[in-house]
This record gives C-alpha cells, structure tokens and sequence, in this order.
C-alpha cells in the first residue's frame, strides 16, 4: 500500500458536493501534485485530508486510517499542512509562529533544533523573528507557513497554493527550498497548484482534477507530454 | 485632599476586583465571541463555596485555595457541558444560555444559603503595621492580591507554551488545529481560567459588599464597562480598564452624588461604544497581505 492512499474520497460543504470520489496515491518521499482550474476541488482534497471539511470514502496514511478523525490528531501523525492563505497566527511574532508549528512535540531539545533547521532554510525569518508575524510581507509569510509545517519534523507535507501572490524570484527560491527540503530530509509532499508548469517541475506524479473528479493522471513527464494539458494548463 | 486621595485609593482597590470581572468576561469574550453575563453570579457562587467551607471550619487561605481549584473545573465543566455543544449556534441562543446560567447561579445561592446578608470574613490583619487614613488593610489586602494574580495570568499567557497555544486559539482557530491544538480544550481552559479569575474576585469583594446572592450585579456592570472601556480585543486593556472604573465611580460619586454612581458605568460603556468601539487599548490588527 502508498504511503498515502485516497480511494472514492468525496466531500460536502453542507449540501453541496464538493469532491465526487475521487482517488490517487502518494510514494513515500514522492512529490504529486494536484493541478486544476478554480473550484476544481484542490484545496478540498487538501482540507479532506486533515480531517476540516465532511467527507466520505477512504483516507489511509502510512498504514492506518484517518478518515474521520480530528484535525489536530491528524497533525499528531506527523502531517503538516501549510494553508490556503497562508493561516499565519498574525498577532504573535515570527518565533511564536514557529514555536506553535512545534506544539505537539514534547521535547525542547527537538524544538531547539527545528528552530534552528528552519532557519538555516530560511534565514530571513531569523531576522524578523521578535517581529508581529502580521507585519511580514507576503514572501515571508508563506516561508513562516512552511517553515511552521517544518516544525513539525513533517513525513507528509500539503502545500496549498504555495507561490500564491508572491513575486517570481521569490516563487522560485522556495521551490528550490521545497526540493531541497524532499530530497534531504525526505519529506513527502501533496502539492496543489495553479502554476501548473512550476508544479509539474518540482514533482514527480500528477493529477489533474476538474469539477471534483480525477480525470487525467500519470507521471510528471507524461503529463507534461500530454497535449490537452499543455494547451489548456501550461499555455503553449 | 485627603478625602480625594482615599477615594482615589479606595478606587482602586475596588477597580482590582472590576478588572477581575473585566478579564474574565474578555477571555471569554476572545474565546467564544460572546459576553458571559454570569460571570458575576459564577463569582457570587464561588464565594459562597469558600463561605460554607469556613462556616465547617476551614483555615481562610485552604478555603481560598480550594475554591480556585473548584471552580476552575465548574469553569472548565460549564463549557464542556453546555457551551460546546452549542458553539454554531445563534447569538441569541447563547444569550438564552447565559441567562438560564445567570438565573441558576443566582436562584441556587439563594436556595441553598438564603438570600439573607452573610458576613465574609477578610484574610487580612486588622491594622496595618504602618500608620494610615488613606487606605484599609483589606482593600490593600485585596488589591496586592487581585495584583498578584494578574501577573500569574499574563506570564501564564506571556511565557508558557499552553498559553500561546490559548491565545494562538482565540485569534485563529483554524491554523491552531493545523499545528495540532485542541481548540476545543483551549476555550474550556479559558473558562476554567475566567471562573478562577471570577471567584478571586467575588472573594475578595465580599467582604466590602457583604455575602448575598445579588452582591455582583452593580459589580457585574462596572466589569463590563472597564472590558468595553479597555476593549474587548485587549484582556491588558481590560484589567486597566476596569481599574480606571474604580476610580471614576467615587469620583462621579462625588461630583453628581452617590444615587447615579451606577448610571455613570451605563454612560462610560454608551460613549465609549460610540466614540471607539475598539476601547482605548483595543488592537487594530496590523496585516499585509
């Protein structure tokens, strides 16, 4: 079984049909991405996960079961999710963010040393840490949202929209981080994006959803190579 | 002058128990989005507990301590009980609640120890071992007391990790279960903090009114003025906003006489919602987005 294993997974925003059973998987220490328009379904798949909206169907990680259960024991599984929106605790400071990303570790030691990898990651956020978090621009928010998610000491990460709002150079040097951060530390990641070609870059299976439902998948190159996707997603 | 200084002092011993009631009622507030308008009666009860505790013949400061501990959990217990359930529901269902709690609180005191005047017994010495007009030795008592607990509350809130998670919680829930805080658990924690918090404060004010099951209402709404006045956003705000109460009832008391004194909370909280409906130190997020 994947490490990550969604079978007929559907979701409800009160009576309206958000996800229409869809199912994917994901390797262990992969990148798959979920691309598609707007509405499609991206973030739902994100928010099933974490247990934040009504579901049914099957959600397995790493072997057990977590369809059904409580965001914040999910989290406890080790799986980090960096939100839409970015979901920064704005009136607390830089650190305090990071050190809410650490909440369900026990041992200050850990702590320490998270802290100490995310910032070696991101080295701004060591500059601005006794700042409002609120006050970050946009670029330093979504590092503060992954560098929260690393806290953790993640095995799974969902990255919602990551390059969201920011500017190009600053879309790219995260990207590169994110790479860094699966390769070195094998983390695996669901990636749901808009910017389809940077997405298709950084991982290596693909979904793509539309109105709720998988209707194309396959590995990174294939899907690259796909002739409807190219025109419709990646725009040449 | 004299006669100014000691209402001043006098003031502001009672404003400690305000901004007692005033912090209370803004954890609350911050937590579920809504005035907890049994906060007074939860207080009125919980002094009472330490009075039937003396009454069988507990030492002061075992009672005192007790009936934290108690009432934090009845805190910690209302929430869980009846406030969880309901917490989609309407505003106005929350409002019915809290004044089915109100009725409760006050009815039961009054069913179990009579509405008839108790007297309180104060923890502190009689004279002080300084010479003095200006002040009591309970309202000194109680004001380093209330003054005391405070500071245990904001390092609670300032230096521990429970406390960033409770605060992390009121401001954004969503991104607190994403790190793994059970928010759920975080605001009944809060009301168990604002029930301890409540009960200090009826205790220590029970002596000055004297014990009987109405003895927080006029209390009650000079809280909720000093919330309003310091901002309901600002439990900081709060705590000097109810101490700024303190002063100005015998102030106006003086100045327009003591049969108005409680229409001046009524007239603070009316200008103040109208002029800066954050309060004086309510926050204006600052965000970029």
């Amino acid at each position: 079984m994947a490490f990550l294993e969604v079978v007929n997974l559907e979701a409800f925003y009160g009576p309206i049909q958000a996800l229409h059973g869809i199912s994917f998987s994901l390797e262990q220490g992969g990148i798959t991405t979920i691309l598609g328009a707007n509405g499609a379904g991206k973030t739902t798949t994100l928010r099933s996960i974490c247990g934040m909206v009504k579901t049914a169907g099957q959600i397995t990680f790493d072997g057990t079961s977590i369809s059904g259960k409580k965001t914040e024991n999910i989290v406890r599984h080790r799986v980090a999710h960096v939100p839409e929106g970015r979901g920064t605790f704005v009136r607390v400071t830089t650190e305090e963010n990071l050190r809410l990303g650490a909440y369900t570790l026990k041992k200050s030691r850990e702590i320490a040393d998270s802290m100490e990898r995310v910032y070696s990651y991101f080295p701004r956020l060591k500059e601005r840490r006794n700042q409002q978090a609120g006050t970050l621009s946009g670029g330093e928010q979504q590092m503060l949202a992954v560098g929260r998610a690393l806290m953790l000491r993640p095995r799974l990460m969902l990255l919602d929209e990551p390059s969201f709002g920011l500017a190009p150079l600053i879309v790219q040097e995260l990207f590169e981080i994110l790479g860094t951060i699966n390769t070195e530390e094998k983390v695996s990641m669901l990636l749901v994006e808009q910017n389809a070609t940077l997405a298709l870059k950084l991982a290596d299976h693909a979904y793509l959803l539309e109105t709720g439902r998988v209707v194309i998948s396959g590995t990174s190159e294939e899907i690259s190579a796909d002739e409807t996707i190219r025109q419709s997603y990646l725009g040449y | 002058m004299e006669e100014l200084i000691q209402q001043v002092l006098g003031g502001i011993a009672t404003g400690a128990i305000y901004a007692c009631i005033a912090l209370a009622v803004v954890m609350i507030y911050q937590a579920i989005d809504h005035f907890n308008f049994a906060q007074g009666e939860m207080a009125m009860f919980s002094a009472f507990l330490t009075w039937q505790m003396i009454d069988w013949g507990a030492n002061y400061w075992v009672a005192f301590f007790v009936c934290i501990v108690i009432s934090f959990i009845g805190g910690v217990a209302i929430e869980r009980i009846v406030f969880a359930p309901l917490h989609n529901a309407p505003v106005f269902t929350h409002i019915v609640v809290f004044i089915a709690l109100f009725q409760i609180f006050n009815a039961g005191a009054g069913f179990i120890w009579e509405f008839t005047i108790k007297e309180f017994p104060s923890p502190f010495p009689e004279k002080l071992p300084f010479d003095t007009v200006l002040i009591g030795p309970h309202e000194l008592g109680m004001t380093l007391i209330t003054l005391i607990m405070l500071g245990l509350i904001f390092s609670f809130f300032r230096f521990t990790s429970i406390g960033l998670a409770m605060r992390a919680s009121a401001a954004s829930p969503e991104s607190a279960r994403l790190v793994g805080i059970s928010v759920g658990w975080m605001v009944a924690l809060g009301w168990g903090l604002a029930a301890a918090i409540g009960a200090v404060g009826g205790m220590m004010i029970a002596p000055v009114v004297f014990l009987e099951p109405n003895m927080m209402l006029g209390i009650l709404l000079y809280g909720f003025a000093g919330a309003v006045v310091g901002g309901l956003s600002s439990p900081g705000g709060a705590v000097v906003g109810g101490f700024l109460m303190g002063v100005i009832e015998p102030l106006a008391g003086m100045a327009i006489g003591s049969e108005l004194k409680l229409t001046v909370a009524l007239v603070v909280i009316v200008i103040i919602l109208i002029f800066k409906p954050s309060g004086l130190f309510g926050r204006v997020v600052v965000q970029r987005v």
